[in-house]
């Protein structure tokens, strides 16, 4: 199956990720990661799934069924940048400090606490990085381990902002309606 | 202080400014502040008790699918609730419009298993279109224009609204104008010219066209342009189950129901096509047959107002995301060559005569109700006089529920008009048929409403034969095709499983007496020489009549596609 990054632009309304997760289970697809927040637009959420289907489409159109759903874009073919967060703890006798500072070094990852016998390393970069580091690492013990979802972001101007989405909200009355689909 | 209203009281108003004029349900405790504010607003909201929420959820069906607008019920918090979820569950699967409105318990114990507190909204999440739970009387009035705005408008449905107690006993100064802002909802209703446009040119090519209408054309009011598209390029058309009366069978161009219970003829018509175009029907398994064995020379259009709908189940080759109504209106203004759409008339002409002579060939209804002996009384004969009598008397309407009786009576009564057949399809709800007649009657108190109903099926939901009574309704009449089994299980059982007939014996009680005991007229009918004057007396009571008709018991529905296979491949008997 094909994996796909699927960026979607939420209202940001109770139950709304219940509503969307809900959804995946029942339709039966499979979520790989999933990673949400607020946005720069108040009101808006994002969360960037990704999914392993090949049937995209209908992922993306029964999204779209859920009536809290702004925007949902497939940005699995497009340029952007992923990113992962790990924190990992790991078990370290001080003979092996300096070499696994070393290594951190390498990876850009942080060393973000360090006691007699453990240090907790942040690392963070697109998923291979990530998985990369973490081989590199578990030799030397890893006692707990935590990794976040993906997010994603399509480079350059282009972009998945809520903003211009909610502006445009107003619906007519529901006689309005009815009479616009009379016609 | 006077201008302040109580959440109860704003939800009364906004009920009537949107439309709503009856509603069906039970009281409870959580719910009891709306019941006592529902009594000053008794001349504009019609309330009527029902016996079971699922009842009154069924009966909000049949309200909305007889008449096109939101069908609303009522139910208390925890149980209440749970039982509206069967038919909640139903609307979504036939896109029906409507709302169930639930009471909660305070928002102070919300979250504490408190008594009679059911998390009704995580329940019905993914069998509504949307839901709400309120917790602030500021809230009620804006929740209940935009659920009947989202359940009415594009791919109609359920819309459930649960609110807690102290929201609905809260008092405020109500505000109704908030407009509606739904930045993710935004159905599409015009069809793409372009798409139109390339349906048309790809039909004009083709030598063996069928058009195939389902529940969109009955929802969006679309017959008399379906009729309209036809006859100008005389194209036969099928209708679904849910299609049914929405293009008039006695019509040359009509050749009636396809799938696992349609019509030899149907189905092959279907299966010899070179171009299908599918109006608003969503391509259930029970129309195709095998997914990948179905219209395999067909080019296909389909038109659906939910582009989720659109190869979901079939791959097609002109999608036109729409509003059925709309999209016949554009696929009419299209003018092409007049030429051309001679020389389709001609080869439309002969597929259609092509197809009558399948016809001939295979079962159709005619053998059905024209039987010739009549010794044994079978289902088709009852329907041959319920037929011949409701054509005579006209406006009637039919509710079916569950089950053999269901096909039957899609196959052999008579569908003129939309809205004239209601039924369970994607649901499958037994028990679906006497409460959803309620709600047709109330609806359309001008029409004698028939339910034909199975002896399993009735005996789910018959408690609502009291509330015709209580509500002094008087146009239902009710004909059980009672053959003493779970009548479609037990044919799959006799065809597919060595007749081993496990659970599906049905012992019932005496009928004409349970009539009775509600206050209705209750008839017995054992042999087939007693169909008629049965049928004509309820016809000439003054008010509800139960008929049991004591059929032949092993009787299968034929034609038949089994489960999983083409629909080329029916078995007849």
């Amino acid at each position: 199956m094909k994996t796909h990054i699927l960026v979607v632009l939420m209202q940001d309304h109770p139950g709304v990720l219940n509503r969307a997760v809900s959804m995946f289970r029942r339709r039966g697809y499979n979520i790989a990661s999933l990673a949400v927040g607020h946005t720069e637009t108040a009101g808006v959420s994002r969360m960037t799934v990704v999914v392993e289907s090949d049937h995209v489409e209908q992922v993306v159109k029964q999204l779209y069924r859920l009536v809290e759903v702004l925007k949902v874009s497939d940005v699995t073919d497009d340029p952007t940048v992923e990113r992962e967060m790990a924190l990992v703890k790991l078990h370290v006798p001080s003979q092996q400090r300096a070499e696994i500072v070393a290594l951190a070094e390498v990876f850009g990852a942080k060393i973000v606490d360090v006691s007699v016998t453990a240090m907790v390393i942040e690392m963070t970069g697109g998923p291979a990085k990530v998985d990369n580091f973490i081989d590199m690492v578990r030799p030397f013990g890893i006692k707990e381990m935590m990794r976040t979802g993906r997010i994603a972001m399509v480079r350059g101007a282009r972009g998945h902002s809520g903003a211009d989405l909610v502006d445009t909200g107003w619906q007519n009355d529901v006689a309005g309606a009815a009479s616009a689909a009379a016609q | 202080m006077s201008d302040k209203r109580t959440g109860a009281q704003i939800l009364c108003e906004a009920l009537i400014q949107n439309g709503v004029d009856t509603m069906f349900g039970l009281p409870g405790g959580a719910i009891m502040p709306f019941y006592h504010a529902m009594w000053e607003y008794r001349s504009e909201l019609r309330h009527i008790l029902c016996r079971h929420e699922q009842g009154a959820g069924h009966a909000a069906e049949g309200f909305a699918r007889s008449t096109g607008r939101i069908g609303v019920c009522i139910g208390t918090s925890g149980p209440g609730t749970t039982n509206l979820v069967t038919p909640i569950a139903d609307a979504w699967m036939d896109s029906t419009p409507m709302l169930a409105i639930c009471g909660q318990v305070s928002s102070a114990v919300l979250g504490k298993d408190a008594f009679q507190e059911t998390d009704i909204t995580g329940i019905t999440m993914p069998i509504t279109k949307h839901n709400y739970l309120i917790k602030r009387v500021e809230d009620i009035a804006y929740a209940v224009k935009e659920a009947i705005f989202i359940a009415t408008t594009g791919r109609p449905g359920p819309v459930l609204i649960d609110i807690t107690k102290d929201a609905l006993q809260a008092s405020i100064v109500p505000d109704y104008s908030k407009k509606i802002f739904l930045p993710g909802y935004r159905p599409t209703y015009q069809g793409s010219k372009k798409q139109v446009k390339a349906a048309l040119d790809l039909m004009l090519q083709s030598k063996k066209p069928v058009m195939m209408i389902g529940n969109g054309v009955m929802m969006a009011n679309a017959s008399d342009e379906v009729m309209a598209f036809a006859e100008r390029y005389q194209i036969p058309v099928i209708t679904t189950l849910h299609g049914l009366g929405a293009f008039p069978q006695d019509h040359p161009l009509s050749l009636g129901m396809p799938g696992m219970h349609g019509w030899v003829h149907a189905n092959r018509a279907i299966q010899e096509s070179d171009f299908l175009l599918n109006i608003g029907g969503r391509f259930d398994d029970r129309v195709t047959g095998k997914a990948s064995t179905f219209a395999p020379n067909a080019s296909i259009v389909h038109v659906d107002i939910d582009p989720s709908e659109i190869g979901k189940n079939i791959e097609v080759d002109v999608p036109i995301v729409g509003d059925a109504k709309l999209v016949l209106l554009s696929l009419l203004e299209e003018e092409p060559e007049e030429a051309k759409v001679t020389q389709f008339h001609q080869v439309a002409a002969d597929w259609l005569v092509y197809v009558r002579e399948l016809q001939a060939k295979h079962q159709h209804k005619q053998q059905y109700l024209n039987r010739p002996d009549t010794s044994v009384m079978m289902p088709h004969d009852v329907y041959a006089v319920l037929t011949k009598e409701m054509n005579e008397r006209g406006n009637y309407r039919v509710v079916t529920d569950v089950g053999q009786h269901q096909m039957w009576a899609a196959q052999l009564l008579d569908w003129y008009r939309p809205r004239t057949h209601i039924t369970s399809g994607g649901a499958g709800t037994m028990g679906f048929a006497m409460p959803a007649a309620l709600g047709v009657a109330v609806a359309h108190p001008e029409d004698t409403v028939w339910v034909v109903c199975g002896d399993g099926g009735f005996q789910m939901t018959n408690q609502e034969m009291i509330v015709v009574v209580q509500e002094n309704i008087k146009n239902i009449k009710i004909a059980i095709i009672n053959n003493g089994f779970l009548g479609m299980v037990r044919q799959w059982q006799e065809l597919f499983e060595g007749k081993r007939y496990s659970g599906t014996p049905l012992t019932s009680p005496n009928f004409q007496m349970l009539a009775e005991a509600y206050g209705w007229t209750g008839i017995t009918v054992e042999s087939g020489d007693q169909i008629e004057a049965a049928v004509q007396q309820a016809y000439a009571t003054d008010g509800p009549v139960l008929i049991d008709f004591r059929v032949e018991r092993e009787v299968n529905v034929f034609p038949m596609v089994p489960q999983n296979k083409s629909i080329g491949e029916m078995i007849t008997e």
